[in-house]
């Protein structure tokens, strides 16, 4: 069974649909039981980094989603969570990889938020990106971001590079949204179900 | 390097697709679920669902037509009319909206903009802003969506844009009036002026007849998307034939 966080985001529907157009089944779910019993958890994510905290802590579900053992998936905010703190207000995070996620500067010709279709950039073998065009384009929306180190396995450029894929241990994230990418993103799903990660 | 956005827009009355000249006159074009699928198979970068009598009428959007347009879409999509509460547009956000995009209520109540952007991100906060060009300047218009209820308002465009801005906008969606349904080409001096005064995302609307109005609104124009309506309804322009043109001229597109 796969698990999606309910974390009371706004996203949750779109990852939901999105397994379901590929006939995967999963639970949304704020039981900490249920979650550590699934076969690989989702932690999708919409809104700012202290809304997204305050969530996880009113459901008591920050020990939970740290101690996970099993293939974890975070999106979008549900990835900038994974680091160890964010600007954006802030906050603590998990502290799963270590970073601290910024706000993305604009300039001129560089709007903020980063809104829309970009490419990745990756000088390795990504299990998530497993038959994906290296040039295939993935939908972003977010005005922080993750900075690139030992954990990044694709990164993205925006004005200033940064983290699109990140894994430490069984756990993964992309900034950008699988469930809103097309093809490439069904296919980036896909991997995370059936295991290349 | 980031996509420029194609993004067709389709205007919800009763469930349906319509169009109208420059807002007014209304024809039904299509089913709802039918076209934004289409428009996902012919390669749309996102699209935009206005319910342009929800905001006049003081309605919320039905929320029904929002989840079935989620559960066909691999797209992002907006929706737009009548959302005026946070809790009219976590229904939306929840049903699978990736945005929401707010005009006349924003207008009445500034501050919804902050509450909005507070709650769910200013990544997800669209104001759209209806101008008009009057005696040498541009002026926002309220509860366009019926000729007999629009109301001129205090602001001038390009103040709204700064203020929308600062206020925790993600994105600003600029239709130009003047240049809705007349298919002449984007108003580039005032999207122009607006780009200036901007650091979010820019979308331009109004006035898309050509695919060379496109490859101008984003050379010229400085915009990060280009929204128009009755040429993708009315199959004028092909979004593929559109896309491979501007490929082609080395603007950066999704294919």
């Amino acid at each position: 069974m796969l698990a999606i966080v309910d974390s009371g985001g706004a996203n949750i529907a779109s990852v939901r649909f999105a397994l379901e157009r590929l006939g995967i089944h999963s639970e949304l779910t704020a039981d900490p039981a249920v979650i550590r019993a699934a076969e690989r958890v989702i932690l999708p994510g919409v809104g700012s980094a202290v809304e997204g905290m305050k969530r996880l802590q009113a459901k008591g579900l920050v020990d939970c989603v740290r101690g996970l053992t099993q293939p974890v998936l975070g999106v979008c905010l549900g990835m900038q969570l994974l680091f160890e703190a964010s600007a954006e207000g802030n906050t603590p995070t998990l502290g799963i990889i270590p970073g601290h996620v910024a706000l993305l500067p604009d300039s001129p010709g560089i709007t903020v938020p980063h809104m829309g279709w970009n490419t990745l950039t990756t000088g390795r073998e990504v299990g998530l990106l497993d038959g994906i065009e290296s040039d295939a384009r993935f939908y972003f929306v977010h005005s922080f971001a993750a900075p690139v180190n030992a954990f990044t396995q694709a990164s993205c450029q925006h004005g200033t590079p940064f983290a699109a894929i990140v894994q430490r241990g069984n756990f993964s994230g992309c900034q950008f949204h699988p469930e809103r990418s097309g093809a490439a993103g069904a296919r980036l799903l896909q991997n995370f179900v059936e295991g290349r990660v | 390097m980031l996509a420029r956005r194609i993004i067709p827009c389709l205007d919800v009355r009763d469930g349906q697709v319509v169009k109208g000249t420059q807002f007014r006159d209304h024809e039904v074009v299509g089913d709802i679920i039918e076209l934004a699928q289409r428009y996902r198979d012919e390669g749309a970068d996102e699209l935009v669902f206005y319910d342009i009598t929800a905001s006049s009428d003081g309605r919320t959007v039905s929320t029904d037509w929002v989840t079935r347009v989620a559960r066909v879409l691999d797209i992002p999509f907006c929706v737009a009319g009548g959302i005026r509460s946070l809790a009219g547009a976590r229904e939306i956000l929840h049903g699978g909206a990736d945005k929401i995009s707010i005009n006349s209520p924003a207008l009445e109540n500034p501050a919804l903009i902050t509450e909005l952007a507070t709650e769910f991100g200013s990544q997800c906060v669209v104001v759209g802003i209806d101008s008009r060009q009057e005696a040498g300047d541009y002026f926002v218009k309220q509860y366009t969506g019926d000729p007999n209820k629009t109301q001129a308002t205090r602001w001038r465009t390009i103040d709204w844009a700064r203020e929308a801005q600062k206020l925790g906008a993600g994105e600003v969606v600029l239709n130009c009036m003047n240049q809705d349904g007349m298919r002449q080409g984007y108003d580039l001096t005032q999207l122009k002026l607006v780009r200036a005064v901007l650091t979010v995302p820019l979308v331009a609307s109004g006035g898309a007849g050509t695919i060379a109005h496109f490859h101008d609104v984003f050379r010229l124009g400085g915009v990060d998307g280009a929204l128009a309506a009755s040429v993708f309804h009315k199959g004028t322009i092909k979004i593929p034939v559109l896309k491979q043109q501007l490929i082609a001229d080395s603007i950066s597109i999704r294919p």
